[in-house]
């Protein structure tokens, strides 16, 4: 598959591969995603907006340039923000594809990276990995916002000729900026779409699930992830879920950082508790799914996590014809791509105490 | 109301922790995220100070570093961002510090104003650059805020909590007053959003309002009326609280359909937990 090159979240002709629980395939337009879905049904996004998480600053004691993209944090607290996984660059931009991208200077513990007006100390290396670090701040919260806020911009993506603007990034839903890349299935929806859900009797609700980084351009990175993800379920959420399982109603989740939480939640927890957890789970061909019955997703190439967490909705058979028909059909992939819509085959697992 | 006692009110338990008893002595505003923009002076500055009066957490935006530094060393527990709302590219950076401070959004109130041509001018004697910084601030940078905060604010309305926009209007937005072309023509343009964003988003649970403080003793006002006599004025305290008290009940009004819920949740975790 090809990537989409063009940031538009909403292209008016995206396409949506459609896999249904019976195997079927079929084709359609991803404006018209609400017409696979049914009343009663119960619509889950993550509703986290997208941090400008790549900082470009100076390794203090070798002057080198280097890129830092924060990838991961402890916990969704918007005190607990001075320490973040970081994957560190060497020099050069998004214009070079993270494959190519040199390493950075061997980082020590406690050297120094200057990030705008910040210092900030490499801790400790993560993994043995030269690029995988642990990254304290030492200043108050409000300036280490301020400083990302000001200082940081989104993700780059080397198969995007344009710089990313963090509109381009930010869902419509976008709430509390926690999330490393764009939970990007959620670029499918606007408010439109949610009042036609609505008009249907279709339900809505979000969590909010710190998305970390989808791959890392090094082989042996990548094999670690996802990293665990901090996340939270409101009351409300919980509430509409469990009910929505009692009386035998699909939930559909939009993307994949929805299956992982609401999954890491279920199997942890006798039902979908509310509150702030980490998910640290991987879901694959084994992972017998207690909660979502179909997931709205991006295509996702093979070999990655995201195809991995698809494996637990359809028999790898299926999937494969699928990825002919999404090669054929000249689906475009990654972050601004089209999308797959997977029911799953068979029965959610009913293990779950419900009320 | 939400913030502070309400779930006493209404079942004597804490949402969060069934058996720990919720005292009395709560402020009415605890737990409540607010944002205002030109929080350093006037009707903004008394709208922070009230807020955090009642409990809320409180950003403020506003250009003037040294100024928005003072403030916040002067209001322990305010959250000062600096930035400039008329300007595209700072209404990300405001948005994210406003979410990722406060973790969240219950009330935006769009208050930072530009008059346009000071002294004010007669709309042929007004220079079109004039009138699109009035538009700039007044509304487009309330229009790009509320837009780039709407995903809070709405998450707010899902959980219960109710989430009000307070967009700052003036009488120049419907008289029409010789002398304040481009500042009432922003403004009006500003009620008429208003109006559609909350009929719009009503069923979201997410409610605008636009009110007209009145004619206050403002730094503004002594822009735009140098020799008014100060003490026909309002004072900026007053309207304050007549805000608050709108946005309060506002509130209340988004989460009338909420509270039934809440009680549901409680119910529904009782069954859990026998």
């Amino acid at each position: 598959m090809n990537a989409a090159t063009i940031p538009i979240q909403r292209p008016t002709q995206a396409k949506l591969l459609v896999i249904e629980s019976k195997g079927g395939i079929r084709h359609a337009l991803r404006k018209d995603f609400i017409d696979f879905l049914r009343p009663g049904d119960l619509v889950v996004a993550n509703d986290a907006a997208t941090l400008p998480a790549s900082l470009m600053g100076r390794h203090q004691k070798s002057g080198a340039d280097v890129e830092v993209r924060l990838a991961g944090r402890a916990s969704l607290s918007p005190k607990d923000i001075n320490r973040f996984t970081a994957i560190v660059f060497g020099k050069g931009d998004y214009h070079t594809r993270t494959e190519d991208r040199p390493l950075p200077p061997v980082l020590t513990d406690g050297d120094i990276l200057e990030l705008g007006p910040l210092c900030v100390t490499a801790e400790q290396h993560l993994f043995n990995h030269p690029r995988l670090v642990s990254l304290r701040f030492h200043d108050e919260p409000d300036m280490v916002w301020s400083v990302i806020a000001r200082h940081g911009k989104p993700v780059q993506y080397a198969h995007i000729q344009t710089p990313l603007a963090l509109w381009d990034v930010w869902t419509k839903l976008a709430g509390v900026p926690v999330a490393f890349e764009p939970p990007s299935a959620g670029f499918a929806l606007d408010w439109r779409t949610l009042t036609a859900m609505r008009e249907r009797g279709i339900e809505f609700a979000t969590i909010t699930h710190a998305a970390g980084i989808s791959s890392t351009g090094d082989a042996e990175l990548d094999k670690l992830l996802p990293f665990d993800e901090p996340y939270h379920i409101p009351q409300a959420t919980s509430l509409v879920i469990n009910r929505t399982l009692a009386r035998g109603g699909r939930i559909i989740a939009i993307g994949t950082t929805v299956v992982r939480a609401l999954e890491d939640n279920a199997t942890k927890n006798s039902h979908v508790l509310s509150g702030d957890f980490m998910a640290t789970n991987r879901i694959g061909a084994k992972t017998q799914l207690q909660v979502v019955s179909a997931i709205l997703s991006g295509t996702h190439a093979s070999y990655t996590s995201h195809y991995e967490l698809l494996r637990a909705f359809a028999q790898d058979k299926t999937l494969e014809r699928a990825d002919k028909e999404l090669e054929s059909h000249g689906y475009l992939t990654h972050e601004f791509g089209d999308s797959v819509f997977i029911e799953r085959e068979g029965e959610i697992q009913k293990t779950l105490k419900l009320f | 109301m939400q913030y502070g006692n309400e779930l006493a009110i209404n079942t004597g338990k804490n949402m969060n922790d069934n058996s720990k008893p919720v005292f009395n002595s709560y402020k009415r505003f605890d737990g409540l995220r607010v944002a205002i923009t030109g929080g350093t002076s006037g009707l903004g500055l008394a709208l922070l100070r009230e807020f955090l009066r009642g409990g809320a957490s409180v950003a403020f935006v506003a250009r003037n570093d040294e100024r928005v530094k003072q403030i916040t060393l002067e209001h322990p527990g305010s959250h000062g961002i600096i930035g400039d709302v008329s300007k595209k590219e700072d209404i990300y950076p405001i948005a994210i510090q406003i979410t990722g401070e406060l973790g969240g959004l219950d009330v935006l109130i769009n208050n930072a104003s530009s008059l346009g041509p000071v002294p004010l001018a007669l709309l042929s004697d007004t220079e079109c650059e004039d009138l699109e910084r009035a538009f700039q601030t007044n509304l487009f940078g309330a229009f790009r805020l509320t837009k780039a905060l709407m995903g809070s604010l709405a998450a707010s309305a899902r959980e219960g909590r109710g989430a009000v926009v307070l967009n700052i209007s003036s009488d120049a937005a419907i008289n029409a007053y010789p002398g304040w072309g481009a500042y009432g023509a922003s403004k009006a343009a500003l009620r008429h959003l208003s109006l559609i964003w909350d009929e719009e988003h009503r069923v979201d649970g997410v409610r605008f309002l636009s009110i007209d403080p009145g004619d206050m003793d403002t730094p503004l006002h002594a822009i735009a009326i140098p020799d008014a006599d100060p003490t026909t004025l309002k004072r900026p305290e007053t309207s304050a609280l007549e805000l608050v008290e709108a946005i309060s009940s506002a509130l209340s009004h988004s989460q009338t359909k909420l509270l039934s819920k809440t009680k549901f949740v409680v119910e529904a975790r009782e069954a859990v937990n026998k």
